[in-house]
């Protein structure tokens, strides 16, 4: 009789089956048959099985490596160290079949063979490490060119979407932004200095692919400010039905310009009258629709970069928050100087004036915006905030009655007093 | 130990990048999706890159990596790579070569699609297969709702994209907090203080400020070195067992899935947002979750039948209203539905006199 009924039952159906790749590995690797036993309890039980962490490590580094041990050792000795192992990924989750057979070699060796392409940062997971293999196994991944990512209160693996690579919409060099911040974020990366996680996500324009916005608390999105490219012959080839919505991707044949486009506009600036589609581009607020309805047609403009958000998190733990405004364009190009300084500012507030365990937009809403943007030398702007206060409840600083007694209207950071 | 590597960092990605990619990096011009499954990137230069996409578990083994290996081989002269949801992408120059691999693809029984208005690969956290603090195992629900809309997964019949996730536990490691449809592990049960423990195991102050509601105290009786639990004020979310292991908040009958719906990342027509409570407890039932699954099918359904072209999952709810969406999928609406946590519960409630019954 088999020894997991209950797993049995999640390899019939038609989506891929965990449990029949872990299977066939177990007849290989006797922890994952262990693995495997020890699931199949907590699916008859409806209670994990793990022990809460437990410090371990490589020599030098305090991330990377996450404890695990099973609370069920005598049953399943095999996984009664089964660490998790974080290996910081390339740029866009781009490989040759030699890297990954690699990857695959080394922990096939030192390891259980189960793993994750890729964790939720971003970071390949090697799922089921012994302790005394942890070093042995650290040291070939490095011989091959690999290090681990973060974990803990450290800075996290930066990750990235598609970007140029194969994207025609991404308004910087996505890739390059992310392995340029990640070599030059090591020493954060690996040594847990901060009072909690802290995320970079770089997205090539407002589609946000990573999730940015929500997933990491340096968000950095790209965005144009000129003009949308128009092709308008590819319009009218829309309008007539040869091109297809979203490229094909969509359960609709033929688009309807003026419905499906400029009647869905959340500014309303544009218009069709039959043979040419105009944009008020002054008005657009680069929301992707239409590029995304007509991706022959329409392109975001040439004059491009970023726009830098600040603050997301899960609901841990005063609710979830979103990233919000804190720049609202930066030219991002190597060596992303601007953007390297901005983000040492950050931290460096935040390690600063963080309780343990506060993400950066926890401490903001604490401290308050307007300490926060002193701090990161950023003036109040208007895109910053969906409305202003509705209360009259506003602090004025002697900073704000220096530049009143100066002659200038407000203050609104050192050097950036309104005249 | 001189000989020791350390801070180096990921290798470049320029060494994986096929040379199509290289040739045409920054000069992509548009791209159409053939068919379901079927990326066609085009260059200023004229150039034509074919990505076909396969859904893949996200728990597998080395033996799995070495099978996409080989067909990466075949067919893609050994460049692939990974989306942010998991899939998997080969990357061909070949038109003619995509036939054969997606029948190789068939052979291996890893299905075609995930691209535009389908149901993609569910992202996912750990379970119970790694992680202490789960609910829910992940890979588990994940696998029988994948089973269940399988049809969705392959084709581009529905009004917009649905992104669904999961995560096993409140602590949101998978971040579904702006996902169409998310699944959430949820505890219901107040931590049971081991006194014995807890007194060898951890740090009292760093215990109670660890607790966002302030439901804990130092322990009255000062000889007895721990806390005390204002059971009201709890709503579990593990916090405390996260900085002291002896306040486990685990139990097998009372933990349970919640599934939060209507939220976005993308900025398209309306801004990213949160997803919101649709249904606050469905029981934990493995190994196949069938009422989880069930719900999520009826919630997608009424979607696919009441949203407007275009319309994403939330777009669509908030068109109609909310008290529109519990009616039209036959949800209950409870206490915890409500907003009763810190700041974000202000701006959730009415004000206005614009409602429907």
């Amino acid at each position: 009789m088999s020894k997991t009924p209950l797993l049995d039952q999640l390899e019939s159906g038609p989506w891929p089956s965990f449990v029949t790749d872990l299977k066939r590995i177990a007849a290989k690797k006797p922890q994952v048959l262990d693995l495997l036993g020890q699931l199949e309890r907590s699916y008859q039980e409806k209670i994990t099985h793990w022990k809460h962490g437990g410090i371990v490590g490589v020599l030098g580094y305090g991330s990377g490596i996450i404890g695990r041990y099973s609370d069920l050792p005598d049953e399943f000795p095999g996984v009664e160290h089964f660490h998790t192992m974080r290996i910081n990924q390339p740029s866009g989750w781009f490989y040759t079949t030699a890297a990954l057979r690699q990857l695959c070699d080394i922990w096939d060796k030192h390891g259980s063979s189960v793993m994750n392409l890729h964790g939720a940062t971003g970071d390949v997971i090697f799922l089921g490490c012994r302790t005394e293999n942890l070093e042995p196994c650290f040291a070939e991944l490095t011989a091959a060119g690999w290090d681990l990512g973060g974990s803990g209160s450290t800075f996290r693996s930066p990750s990235c979407c598609v970007g140029p690579a194969r994207c025609e919409w991404s308004c910087y060099d996505t890739m390059e932004a992310c392995y340029e911040i990640t070599q030059e974020m090591q020493f954060d990366l690996h040594r847990p200095s901060y009072p909690y996680k802290y995320k970079i996500k770089f997205s090539g324009c407002p589609n946000d692919c990573v999730a940015a916005v929500a997933r990491a608390d340096l968000s950095v999105i790209g965005v144009w400010k000129d003009d949308i490219r128009v092709d308008q012959s590819a319009v009218q080839a829309y309008a007539g039905g040869e091109l297809k919505p979203k490229g094909g991707g969509a359960h609709v044949d033929k688009l309807d310009v003026q419905a499906d486009v400029v009647g869905l506009c959340p500014t309303y600036c544009m218009s069709y009258d039959g043979k040419t589609l105009k944009i008020d581009d002054r008005n657009c607020n680069h929301c992707m629709h239409c590029i995304n309805m007509m991706p022959q047609a329409l392109r975001p403009g040439t004059e491009t970069g970023a726009a830098i958000l600040l603050g997301s998190h899960a609901p841990i733990l005063e609710g979830a928050q979103l990233s919000w405004v804190i720049q609202p364009f930066m030219v991002m190009e190597s060596p992303y100087d601007e953007f390297k300084e901005l983000n040492s500012r950050i931290t460096e507030w935040w390690a600063e004036h963080g309780k343990n365990r506060e993400r950066v937009g926890e401490l903001i809403l604490r401290l308050g915006m307007r300490e926060f943007l002193e701090a990161a030398e950023l003036p109040p702007a208007p895109q910053q905030v969906r409305i202003p206060r509705a209360n009259p409840f506003f602090f004025w600083n002697q900073s704000d009655f220096d530049a009143e007694a100066k002659g200038r209207k407000y203050y609104q950071t050192e050097g950036f007093d309104v005249e | 130990m001189s000989e020791r590597k350390t801070d180096i960092g990921p290798p470049h990605y320029e060494q994986f990048l096929p040379p199509i990619i290289k040739e045409n990096y920054g000069k992509w011009k548009y791209h159409e999706i053939p068919e379901p499954g079927v990326l066609k990137h085009v260059s200023e230069s004229g150039a034509e890159l074919y990505s076909v996409r396969a859904g893949a578990s996200r728990l597998i083994s080395t033996d799995f990596v070495r099978e996409v290996c080989d067909l990466a081989d075949k067919f893609c002269d050994g460049y692939f790579r990974f989306t942010s949801r998991n899939n998997i992408e080969f990357l061909l120059t070949d038109k003619a070569r995509i036939e054969p691999l997606k029948k190789d693809l068939k052979e291996l029984g890893w299905p075609v699609g995930g691209t535009g208005h389908s149901v993609t690969s569910i992202i996912h956290t750990q379970g119970w297969v790694h992680c202490h603090t789960p609910a829910i195992d992940a890979s588990g629900p994940v696998k029988a709702v994948m089973d269940d809309l399988f049809e969705y997964f392959g084709s581009h019949q529905l009004p917009a994209q649905v992104r669904i996730a999961l995560a096993c536990c409140i602590n949101m490691c998978g971040a579904v907090h702006c996902s169409d449809i998310a699944m959430c592990g949820v505890h219901r049960t107040v931590p049971k203080i081991d006194h014995q423990k807890l007194r060898h195991l951890c740090e009292i102050p760093t215990t109670i400020a660890s607790c966002p509601t302030g439901a804990i105290r130092p322990h009255p009786d000062k000889s007895i070195k721990s806390v005390v639990v204002n059971e009201p004020r709890c709503m579990y979310c593990g916090n405390c067992y996260t900085m002291c292991p002896a306040l486990p908040c685990f139990d097998s009958e009372k933990g349970g899935v919640a599934l939060l719906v209507g939220g976005k990342v993308s900025n398209a027509k309306s801004p990213p947002a949160f997803s919101r409570l649709a249904v606050p407890y469905i029981p934990n039932n493995p190994p196949r979750w069938p009422e989880t699954v069930e719900t999520i099918r009826k919630i997608l359904i009424k979607y696919a039948e009441g949203a407007n072209k275009w319309e994403r999952l939330g777009e669509w709810i908030e068109r109609i209203g909310w008290e529109k969406f519990f009616e039209v999928c036959d949800l209950p609406f409870t206490f915890q539905h409500i907003d009763d946590y810190k700041f974000q519960a202000y701006e959730t409630y009415r004000t206005s006199m614009h409602f429907k019954f």
